[in-house]
């Protein structure tokens, strides 16, 4: 019994001792040496291979071009990434001073004080005029440029040549006819989901709402607003999910999918038609299908309409934190040059950020042009919030989807829900 | 503890200078497993705390915002969360379930083991120590593939066709409740069995002489024997069930269709580290340790009225 109050005036004391949790001081750096040595961190993609090459040379020339300097890369893999991340931001001593990222992060790293801002090099940089306005965007936050555009990706209907061939099918101009072929090809071939779908596909279902005229959020730079439950984004919500069901794609099994579990389904022979991006082809030319299928542009509502796409894709920051602030904003559009971008694409398929560069690569390789043209005909972007990542991460977007496929909620219960959780993110954000 | 507490009550009771010195020498012996625990267990207890009345998420951590005090803000929040209470309700149903299932079942063999040869014992430790011994993960997803809708061999024994086990709310439940007895019953068991060896051979063969069935030779003189046993794993399984964490990850893929199947450790991991809301995760966290000392202390105190010592 005597124990308690002794326990209690140590309480006290570390309560008083200690009134908050740690931070980290992680305010930028004010050094900005011309020498030493340069820490990168790219993304460790399957296949990684030629990444090395285009990156090894870049970094060769520009170790010859500074002297006394010296840049040591790292690939980080891409599902580890958020925990890497992190603790560079809360450890500037092992933290690089140049990184890849994805695009989506960007407000949220920004609003972390991660990233340094570039806005003034990046406007000086020749190169930059060209980079085309969603990738500009895709950097941007508040008015601020926090990095460098590196590749950008898009997704696009993939069919099966063979299938439609052997049902004499016409490739769907409009939303209501993608629906349409799905059901056919389901009916006459009922091992083969007609267009495979996910339940937690977030950006094969975007297109849908945006081709309807819906939108995730409006606003500008502080104020979103979530706009999910509007009678557009509504329309678009229910004829994504009425694809799923025994006519289609059975909710039991397509109501859990990601992204990636629908293209290994058509890459493996499973499936009609697939929704995918530029950076699936590898993927799928790996697979069963590989000679049997095309790609187009995914039918918005009217016909010869394209839907507007996700612009997904990476950019390239500076961290807040480096040492070597002027070496490593040039040693970033090294990286992030036309040249480097060129280089890349034919090393990894990734889509060049530049219009001219972008062009170029798809008149070389005929299997872009499907994706170039969806690129062309306008894509949307997550709302540049730092409360897009929680958001995202909270899987806001899959579970209303998913209470909708599961028939737990309706659409526009669904919906109202998704956009009272996006607001309450919107709101403690901002 | 009896013996402890009989001999400090009948020695003399010391006075003077030896009355200060006695009280210090247990603390000093008690000192390097208390700096220990303390630093092990009481230092993040108290950070998680903490945190909890913290704004704190990732832009605090990394210096991008100043930490700011909430009081019980974070609390607040999370009481009035819908999804907490649903989460919380299915935690405890499906703990409770977990828990009565893996002690019936741990039970029912440990009560076997003491029944049958020396071979088929050995065969039925073996294939239990190999449950317990496998790694939670990898346990999981052999369970996910065994009732996987296209290649799994257990639909096709059971003729259920392509029929998906994790859809569903209550059959991808009751697919990690499987899992989880599985995993867990094998500690049960041996502890039980241990005990149950404990008990002279006399009672048993009296108790059977008596004409007592196996099921009241359990309900009447095992029980009251073993309690002390069947208390601590209990206790045991109400917690390891409590904060069941890597079936559900991995086998709903971090909480099944829409979040049907969250419970409460997954949740606050999805709130604290998917989401980077620390705080709220941290919050989370101190609930389910009162919750969890709670019934842990109602339990023990309901034992002592009963007049059991453990």
């Amino acid at each position: 019994m005597k124990l308690a109050p002794r326990l209690a005036v140590l309480l006290t004391a570390l309560a008083v001792t200690a009134c908050a949790p740690q931070t980290s001081t992680n305010s930028s750096s004010d050094k900005d040496d011309k020498t030493g040595t340069l820490r990168v961190w790219l993304f460790q993609e399957v296949g990684n291979k030629p990444k090395e090459k285009v990156v090894d040379s870049v970094v060769t020339a520009f170790e010859k071009a500074h002297d006394g300097t010296k840049v040591d890369v790292e690939y980080i893999p891409v599902e580890t990434r958020a925990q890497r991340v992190k603790a560079a931001f809360n450890d500037p001593a092992s933290a690089p001073d140049v990184m890849e990222y994805g695009n989506t992060d960007t407000a949220g790293y920004v609003k972390d004080g991660g990233l340094l801002d570039v806005t003034k090099e990046f406007g000086d940089w020749t190169e930059s005029k060209d980079t085309d306005p969603t990738a500009r965007q895709s950097v941007t936050v508040a008015g601020k440029v926090y990095g460098a555009p590196f590749y950008v990706g898009v997704r696009a209907l993939y069919y099966r040549t063979d299938v439609f061939e052997e049902l004499g099918l016409e490739v769907p101009r409009t939303m209501a006819e993608l629906a349409t072929t799905a059901r056919e090809i389901r009916a006459a071939k009922p091992e083969l989901y007609g267009l495979v779908v996910g339940g937690a596909y977030t950006y094969g279902a975007m297109p849908f709402v945006w081709a309807n005229g819906g939108e995730l959020a409006t606003g500008k730079g502080d104020s979103y607003t979530s706009a999910i439950d509007s009678a557009a984004a509504r329309k678009g919500i229910k004829a994504y999910t009425s694809l799923f069901g025994d006519d289609n794609c059975p909710a039991a099994k397509c109501a859990g999918m990601g992204g990636n579990d629908t293209i290994t389904a058509f890459a493996a022979g499973k499936a009609g038609m697939a929704i995918g991006g530029d950076f699936s082809h590898a993927a799928v030319e790996a697979g069963k299908v590989k000679g049997k299928y095309a790609v187009v542009p995914l039918p918005g509502v009217k016909a010869g309409s394209v839907a507007p796409a996700f612009a997904g894709g990476n950019n390239i920051g500076v961290l807040k934190s480096t040492s070597h602030r002027t070496l490593a904003v040039q040693l970033m559009e090294q990286l992030a040059s036309k040249k480097t971008q060129a280089s890349m694409f034919e090393a990894m398929g990734f889509l060049p950020t530049f219009g001219d560069v972008r062009e170029k690569a798809a008149a070389e390789k005929p299997y872009v042009k499907p994706f170039v043209e969806t690129l062309a005909s306008g894509t949307k972007f997550v709302p540049a919030s730092p409360a897009w990542s929680e958001i995202d991460s909270s899987l806001v977007l899959p579970t209303m989807l998913q209470e909708v496929i599961s028939g737990k909620k309706d659409v526009a219960g669904a919906t109202g829900d998704a956009a009272r959780k996006m607001d309450e993110a919107f709101g403690s954000a901002g | 503890m009896r013996v402890g507490r009989g001999l400090s009550r009948s020695s003399p009771r010391p006075y003077g200078r030896s009355r200060g010195r006695s009280q210090k020498v247990p603390w000093l012996y008690l000192a390097p497993a208390l700096v220990l625990l303390g630093g092990l267990l009481v230092y993040p207890i108290y950070q998680l705390g903490l945190i909890s009345f913290f704004e704190y998420t990732q832009a605090q951590v990394s210096g991008g915002e100043p930490t700011t005090f909430q009081g019980f803000g974070n609390y607040a929040e999370l009481f009035s969360d819908s999804q907490f209470w649903q989460v919380l309700l299915a935690t405890v149903v499906f703990a409770a379930a977990c828990v009565v299932s893996t002690l019936a079942v741990g039970c029912a063999l440990a009560v076997l083991l003491t029944r049958v040869r020396a071979v088929p014992r050995l065969a039925l430790m073996l294939a239990a120590l190999g449950a317990w011994a496998t790694p939670a993960i990898t346990g999981s997803t052999v369970w996910l593939f065994l009732f996987d809708p296209d290649f799994g061999p257990l639909n096709r024994l059971l003729g259920l066709g392509d029929y998906s086990w994790t859809y569903g709310r209550l059959s991808a439940f009751f697919l990690v409740l499987l899992e989880v007895v599985w995993c867990s019953f094998p500690f049960v068991m041996v502890t039980v069995y241990a005990g149950i060896r404990a008990v002279p051979a006399e009672v048993l063969e009296a108790a059977a002489l008596d004409g007592a069935s196996q099921w009241r030779i359990w309900r009447s003189v095992l029980t009251p024997m073993l309690r002390p046993i069947l208390v601590v794993v209990t206790i045991q399984s109400v917690i390891w069930d409590f904060k069941v964490f890597t079936q559900i990850y991995v086998m709903t893929n971090g909480g099944g269709i829409a979040g049907q199947n969250l419970v409460l450790n997954v949740y606050a991991y999805q709130k604290a580290f998917a989401s980077s809301q620390y705080s709220l995760g941290s919050a989370i966290g101190v609930v389910m340790l009162l919750i969890l000392l709670a019934v842990t202390l109602v339990y023990l105190r309901l034992l002592r009225r009963q007049g059991e010592e453990i």
